[in-house]
């Protein structure tokens, strides 16, 4: 078993809501090794948005612990996350990647701005950008333009590129190709499944059960604030076994449910054996 | 014929560019087509032109649209609206967007039942409330006395729902009207969409980027991309033989990036076997 990145036990967080308090998180647990890609799933309000915040220390849980890369952070100060989140060992990438790269910064100066704060010299900081960009599969000519003149697919890459450019050992992505359409959706997993090979742990949250099967190798069911399941991504697929995870890969379009439902909507009984 | 779309072309009049070249399909009482498309292929505007609903400088430049074998393009903005909700309706993506948020929904929908259907107010809220629970909302009468904020996504979509065929059209268009619904919202309201095409023989145009959504109401699908209609055919068709190299990207996208990449080949075969020997 290789070393884990990230190791949630135990996690309790709570909203104070007008009328009394939302039980977020219930008792959450999760672990991610190095070089693994985990799946969280969820519908509105599950939780995992939550969970994301949590870890990186923006929401403070009422109990569990997280340990990240080995160090425990749960009772870390406000200062001591600052310090961490600039060390650039934990990434984020946002929801909507199409929005979250500044319009009047250039591709260079967007990248290089994680490794700036970290006090590296502006030369090496754009050598590494140079490296980051083949990284991601991206033309080095790309470094001098602005996010309005790339294609979608490649603002994504440059997202993932900005996350990754300090080395980090575990990046969480929350909804990574939701934006995405058809062609750049196929592409953008077919970059992250090669991610992981670099040893980078992955958690990879999103509604979509079928992007999240698609790359991950767990995957964890969130259900109001409770990991309910947390399985090899094929077992939770093939042989689901919660309640709720069982209603959601009966929910998920797939080719083969679709033959299924229009022969029921055509009023065929289907006979099951 | 419901609905009819011959060659339909649709000009960007602006630029003088054809965004849409070529858009056919007859529309039965009772079936179900479907439209698969990214954003920007078309699909949208092509669902426009059917409600008479082009955006400004958006204009159809040849072929023709037939709604219920009445050739539209010489109708005038007031048969248009005549047309629109009484022999056609939608449903888009975004449905709180749809609903003025300072009205209770109840009265929504009630006043259209009013102005189409030319009934009382009391009438119209029997009907709305008829519709609410047609629509499956679990409670009517709660749903009928609240505010649009005070509903999720898929309680919204159930009201526009409950709006658009509130004066029994023959036509439902829903534009990605599942798209930003959680997953198990977006079967419940499928599942609701074919239950009123069965019950009551509701003609349903459904457009999604996602062909497996389309392909689950659908009997028969259209593929387009940049405004040209690449692939079309029976379901099963497009899906087991598909011809084109965009259709079969997309369905190598579920057999490689979605749970089909644990359901092998044979069981889609040995279920769509199953089916076949019903």
């Amino acid at each position: 078993m290789s070393e884990k990145v990230l190791d949630v036990s135990g996690l309790d967080v709570h909203y104070r809501r007008r009328g009394g308090r939302l039980h977020a998180l219930r008792s959450a647990s999760l672990s991610v090794a190095a070089g693994e890609t985990v799946g969280v799933i969820g519908e509105t309000g599950s939780g995992k948005s939550t969970l994301a915040r949590t870890v990186l220390g923006l929401v403070r849980p009422t109990a569990g612990r997280i340990t990240i890369a080995g160090q425990e952070v749960t009772g870390f100060s406000g200062r001591q996350w600052k310090a961490l989140r600039r060390q650039g060992i934990v990434q984020y990438v946002f929801q909507d990647p199409l929005r979250s790269l500044d319009p009047d910064l250039t591709v260079a100066s967007s990248l290089v701005e994680p490794l700036l704060i970290q006090g590296i010299r502006a030369a090496d900081a754009r050598t590494r950008a140079l490296a980051v960009l083949d990284r991601v599969g991206l033309d080095p000519e790309l470094l001098d333009r602005l996010p309005g003149e790339l294609s979608g697919g490649q603002r994504q890459r440059i997202v993932v590129a900005r996350a990754l450019i300090t080395d980090p050992r575990l990046v969480i992505l929350d909804e990574p190709v939701s934006a995405l359409d058809s062609a750049n959706r196929v592409r953008a997993l077919e970059f992250l499944r090669q991610l992981r090979l670099g040893g980078t742990a992955l958690v990879f949250i999103s509604h979509d059960l079928g992007s999240v099967a698609g790359i991950a190798d767990r995957i964890a069911v969130l259900y109001q604030g409770e990991v309910v399941e947390d399985r090899p991504a094929r077992d939770v697929v093939v042989n689901p076994s919660h309640e709720y995870s069982r209603l959601l890969v009966r929910s998920a379009p797939t080719l083969a449910s679709a033959a299924r439902h229009r022969a029921a909507l055509n009023g065929k009984a289907v006979t099951t054996v | 014929m419901v609905l009819q779309l011959v060659d339909v072309h649709i000009r960007n009049d602006a630029t003088g560019q054809e965004v849409v070249r070529g858009v056919s399909f007859d529309l039965r009482p009772g079936a179900a087509v479907g439209i698969v498309g990214e954003s920007g292929s078309g699909k949208t505007l092509t669902c426009r032109s059917v409600l008479g609903i082009l955006p400004e400088l958006f204009s159809v430049s040849s072929g023709h649209v037939a709604v219920d074998g009445r050739d539209v393009s010489s109708l005038s903005g007031k048969e248009w609206t005549a047309l629109r909700g009484s022999v056609i309706g939608a449903v888009f993506q975004d449905p709180a967007s749809y609903l003025n948020p300072s009205i209770k929904v109840g009265a929504q929908v009630a006043e259209v039942v009013r102005v189409k259907k030319r009934v009382s107010r009391r009438a119209a809220r029997d009907r709305a409330l008829e519709l609410f629970a047609s629509v499956r909302l679990r409670d009517p009468e709660l749903v009928y006395h609240q505010y649009p904020h005070e509903l999720s996504g898929g309680m919204l979509q159930r009201v526009l729902i409950a709006a658009a065929v509130a004066a029994d059209p023959q036509v439902l268009i829903a534009d990605e009207a599942t798209t930003a619904l959680d997953v198990t919202v977006q079967a419940e309201i499928l599942d609701l969409l074919a239950h009123l095409r069965a019950t009551t023989g509701l003609a349903l145009v459904v457009v999604s980027h996602d062909l497996a959504v389309v392909a689950q109401v659908c009997d028969e699908v259209i593929v387009l991309r940049d405004g040209e209609t690449v692939e079309q055919g029976p379901t099963d068709e497009i899906l087991f033989e598909p011809r084109h190299e965009y259709t079969k990207l997309l369905i190598e996208e579920h057999l490689q990036y979605g749970l089909e990449r644990f359901l092998t080949p044979v069981d889609v075969a040995s279920e769509v076997g199953e089916l076949e020997h019903v």
